[in-house]
This record gives structure tokens, sequence and C-alpha cells, in this order.
């Protein structure tokens, strides 16, 4: 188990390194010049190389990468070429309301996608089954700016129950994590649906003659457990990968939006932070689910 | 044939496949079905006081904020989209086919360094990815779908890897080899065709993918870019008027979420029947 997890770490480490590594040359090779970003347009081309110079963007790539390198092992992830402040605070602060809008996300996911698979894995070859079934298709195959936005409209503008953007209250939270939550849960629907189906199918299940509740809360809904938590992890990944988008309908002050505003200036150094977080959630996020399931199932820990 | 039959007793690979083969008529009878110019601003296409038009009379699904016609708009966007959906997906799923199968006949040190490279590209936050490479360089129609087939490959690489190892532990293989059959012979006629079939599934559910991504990109003003239209641009000009004139954004995203459902619902039952092990998993 010891060795399990120091190679699983060593190997996450590594695949951050590689993330680090591609973006960086990605972001050299891209024609979007920061320098002149900086500069303004009126500026002289003596002033554009001299705010090169100070960046240190005159320097051969490896020089450069070798000097993020450094810093990056360090835990410093440099400092904001628009903002002049260090990446990591501006991260640290918007971390929070991104976390917390990813928590809200999953919960509308688990709940919505454990009683919708358990109606559907009942009563299984329904009705109610294939119109379950079908809505999460419909939800996975939905465009999540356009959900958002329908939300805005309904909740927001017709009704106004909800405010149409911004941070702070629990009713601001409300639609964006429904907006993650109602697409997500297509997913989690389906796979507790057949998880709890395979057990309802086995013949101990169909013999013991125990009442249909026992039967879905002590024996089904346990088996559905694992590929859940495998699934949570997956999601928190997808999450972090997509957040820009809902956060930029909703005005949600997290790293997204932080990002979305760093590409608009060519503020390299925060896109890099931000790929670089995102990328350390999704392979946490696969490590969490590789590591928490043989604690759940011990038949899982011997193999 | 059989494959074709077996699609038709599914009422929702059917609903998906109706979907799809009207998407693609509109867009291929475009310039036929429209009933203006996309690009025309027409000066009756505004109200008095300059807003966009609400669907109905004469324009079927109303105007934009500049006074064009919905309808043609979205109609031209169809050919965008699936242009799109076509060329990016069909690269992805060509460098996933060919990593994968090199990956998956080579193995020992080739094929383990492109198998790692695979995970490392698992690990790549893909939409950030996607809106950082759409955003910096100049956006056009040609670059999205580039970025889109870059981000995209990694998931038909991995699943090909896994098929091809377990054909190249096969009999019928190992008795091609020692028949003194060439590598190029082996993975031209032997295990390209067993891969076909997952080409097949993938590429449909990857145009899904394809036509959402793009849609996102595009929304966000850094897919393809006006005039041309697209699905998801359209939204993006509307977007500060959506409390207004709600059809700008509710038409093109019923349009977007629909072809993007018939894509996934048809590749899902090509998955059930191509493949049945792979029967019922997410």
């Amino acid at each position: 188990m010891v060795i399990l997890l120091c190679k699983r770490l060593a190997q996450a480490f590594l695949i951050l390194l590689g993330v680090a590594a591609i973006t960086f040359v990605l972001l050299y090779a891209l024609p979007a010049d920061p320098a002149r970003m900086i500069a303004g347009r009126s500026a002289t081309a003596q002033t554009v190389a001299s705010i090169r110079h100070e960046l240190g963007l005159d320097q051969p790539l490896l020089v450069q990468f070798w000097t993020y390198l450094t810093g990056l092992l360090q835990g410093d992830l440099g400092r904001s070429y628009a903002q002049k402040t260090e990446v990591w605070t501006l991260i640290a602060a918007r971390l929070p309301a991104t976390l917390t809008l990813m928590a809200a996300g999953i919960f509308v996911e688990v709940v919505l996608g454990i009683t919708f698979g358990t109606i559907a894995a009942v009563r299984r070859g329904s009705f109610v089954d294939r119109l379950v079934m079908t809505a999460s298709f419909v939800g996975v195959s939905a465009p999540q700016f356009v959900a958002a936005l329908l939300l805005l409209y309904v909740f927001a503008v017709t009704l106004g129950w909800f405010p149409m953007s911004g941070y702070g209250s629990f009713a601001h939270i409300v639609l964006p994590a429904l907006t993650l939550g109602i697409l997500g849960a297509g997913w989690y629907a389906r796979m507790v649906r057949s998880a709890m189906i395979e057990v309802l199918n086995q013949d101990y299940v169909r013999t013991k003659g125990l009442s249909s509740r026992r039967i879905i809360f002590r024996h089904a809904l346990p088996n559905a457990i694992l590929p859940i938590i495998a699934m949570i992890g997956i999601d928190i990944g997808q999450f972090m990968g997509g957040v820009v988008v809902v956060e930029a309908v909703y005005g949600w002050p997290g790293i997204g939006q932080l990002a979305w505003q760093a590409i608009q200036q060519v503020d390299i150094p925060i896109i890099m932070g931000v790929t670089l977080t995102s990328a350390l959630a999704i392979v946490a996020g696969n490590l969490l689910a590789d590591l928490i399931a043989p604690v759940i199932d011990p038949r899982i820990r011997t193999s | 044939m059989t494959v074709l039959r077996s699609l038709f007793r599914q009422p929702s690979a059917l609903f998906g496949l109706a979907v799809v083969l009207v998407v693609v008529v509109l867009a291929l009878a475009a310039p036929l079905v429209a009933p203006f110019n996309p690009d025309e601003q027409m000066f009756d296409g505004l109200t008095l006081e300059g807003a966009p038009m609400p669907p109905g009379g004469q324009f079927l699904l109303g105007t934009d904020t500049l006074g064009r016609d919905l309808l043609s708009r979205m109609l031209y966007g169809a050919r965008t989209s699936l242009i799109i959906g076509l060329v990016a997906n069909g690269i992805a799923v060509a460098i996933g086919l060919f990593i994968g199968i090199v990956a998956g006949y080579l193995r020992g040190f080739m094929g383990n360094v492109l198998m790692r490279f695979t995970d490392l590209m698992m690990a790549f936050p893909a939409l950030l990815l996607a809106i950082v490479l759409a955003a910096l360089m100049k956006p056009s129609l040609w670059i999205v779908a580039m970025v889109i087939a870059l981000v995209n490959w990694v998931q038909v690489a991995r699943i090909v890897y896994t098929e091809t190892r377990g054909l190249v532990e096969r009999d019928f293989i190992m008795a091609e080899r020692s028949l003194g059959a060439g590598h190029g012979r082996i993975l031209l006629l032997h295990i390209l065709p067993h891969l076909i079939p997952t080409a097949i599934v993938w590429g449909t559910l990857g145009i899904a993918t394809t036509v959402l991504l793009e849609a996102t990109l595009s929304f966000l003003g850094i897919g393809v870019q006006p005039p041309q239209p697209s699905w998801g641009n359209i939204i993006f000009e509307s977007q500060s008027y959506f409390q207004a004139a709600p059809w700008l954004v509710f038409f093109p995203g019923m349009v977007i979420l629909l072809t993007a459902l018939a894509f996934n619902l048809v590749g899902d039952a090509l998955r059930d029947i191509l493949d049945p092990t792979q029967r019922g998993r997410g």
C-alpha cells in the first residue's frame, strides 16, 4: 500500500512536470507577445525590447524554462505581468470561490444522480426508466453555457428568484451549481443504475425474499458507492478544466475568471499557474479515486 | 446492413439518425432553403426602436441585433459546425488511431513513450488548453478545428492502444507472423480492419464533443469569427441582449443540444451493436 502510494505520487509528480513543460513550450511558441501587450499599442520598439528584457523573455527557451522550473520546485509560480503580484497569491485568493462552486455542483450531481439512478434501476425497463436514461443523455449533450443562460433567463430574469451574477450569498451559488449539477447528473444516474442492476440481478438478492427497501439500501446502493467515488475523482478534474465557461457566464470570481482575464492580457505566468492548478486537480482527483477504492472495498486491496 | 437494421430497431438511435440526416441535408442545402442572405443587415429586420424582431411573420425565427435573419444564419451555421465536426474529429481519430496502433503494436520503449505521453495529455485540462490556444492565435475556422483535434485525440488513442494490444496476442497474428508477414502487412491487413468499428463509434461520439467544443469556443468569442455564422457565435453576439431577445439564445442553443444529442445517441447505439462487450458502460 505504501509502495503503491509512493509510486503513484511519483507518477503524478512527473505528469505535472510534463504538463508544465508542454504548456510552457506552447505558450512560448504562440504568436501572442506579452511584452507588446504590456507596452501598449503606441510604445516604441525600444520600450518593448526593454520590457522584454525585464521579464526575461529575450532569453533562450531552455533558460526561461529552467528559471521557471527552479521557481516552481520551490513553490514559486512567478509574478503576473499585468498585476505585478505573485501568481500564487492571486490563485489562492480565487481558489475558495472555485472550490465552493465545485463542491456545490458535485453535491447536486450526486444527489440527482443517486435519486434518479435508483428510481431507474428499481423500475428498469419501464417508461420511467427510459425517461431517466433519455434525460441523462440530454444532460450530457447540452452545452454548459446554453443551460446557464436558460436558467438565468427563467429564474433570474423572468421569475427574479436569484441574482443574475455575483458571489457572496447562498442565492448566488444556486444557479451555477444547478447548471453544473443538472448537466453532469446524467453520468451518475447511468452509473448508479447499472451498478444497482448488477446486484438486483444476483441470485442471492432474488431468492432471499427480503423487503425491497432492504435490498435497495443494504445491497444494491452500496454497490454504487465505488463507481460514484471514482466518478467524483474524474469530475473534479473535468470541472477544473471547464470552470472558465460557467464562471464567465455567472461572473463568479474564481480561478476560471482569473484565467480568462489573463488570457486576454497574454499574462503568461497566470495562465501557467491556472493550467497547473487544474492539472493538479485532475491528477489528484484520479489519485483520490484510486486510493479510496481499496479502503472501501477490501477485494481490491489484495489484487 | 445488419448494423443499419439494428440501428433502426432502437427508437432513440432512429431519432438520432433522423436528426443527423436533417442537419446534414439542411446544411448542404443552406443556399437553397435559407430565406435570406445570412449576412445581410436588413432595414426591416429591426423594430423602430432598433431592437431585434421577435420570431414570427416575415422572419420565422426572428432577427438578431444587426437585423439579420436568424433562421438563415442558423442554416449557414450548421455548415460551420459540421465542417468543424468532420475535419477536427477526423484528424483527432486519425491521430488517435495512429498513436494507439503504433504504441500497441511496438510496445517496448517507443510504445511506452507514446503511452506515457498519452497519460500526460489525459492530465491536461482540455477545455482550458483549447481556450488558451484558440485565444492566443488569430482565430479562424481552421485554427478552431486544429485546436479541437489537438485536444480530442487522446481518448481514441487509449482505446485503440488497448484493443491493438489484445489483437497482437491473438493466434491469427502469430500465425501470420510465422508465415513471414512484415509489420506493414500485419498492421494494414490484420490490425487496422479490426479497429474500424472502434473508429466509427468514436468518430460519431467525437462529433458530439466537437460540436459542443466549437460552440463553447465561439460563445467565448475565440472560435469562429463573425460575420461567418456559427451556432456558438450567434449566441456570443447576442449574449448582452438575451434578456430582451431570448430567442437569440434559445434557438441556436436548442440546435446545438439536438445535434450533439443526435450524434451521441447514434454513437452510443453503434457502440452497443459493434462492440457487445462495452454494452451498458458509460
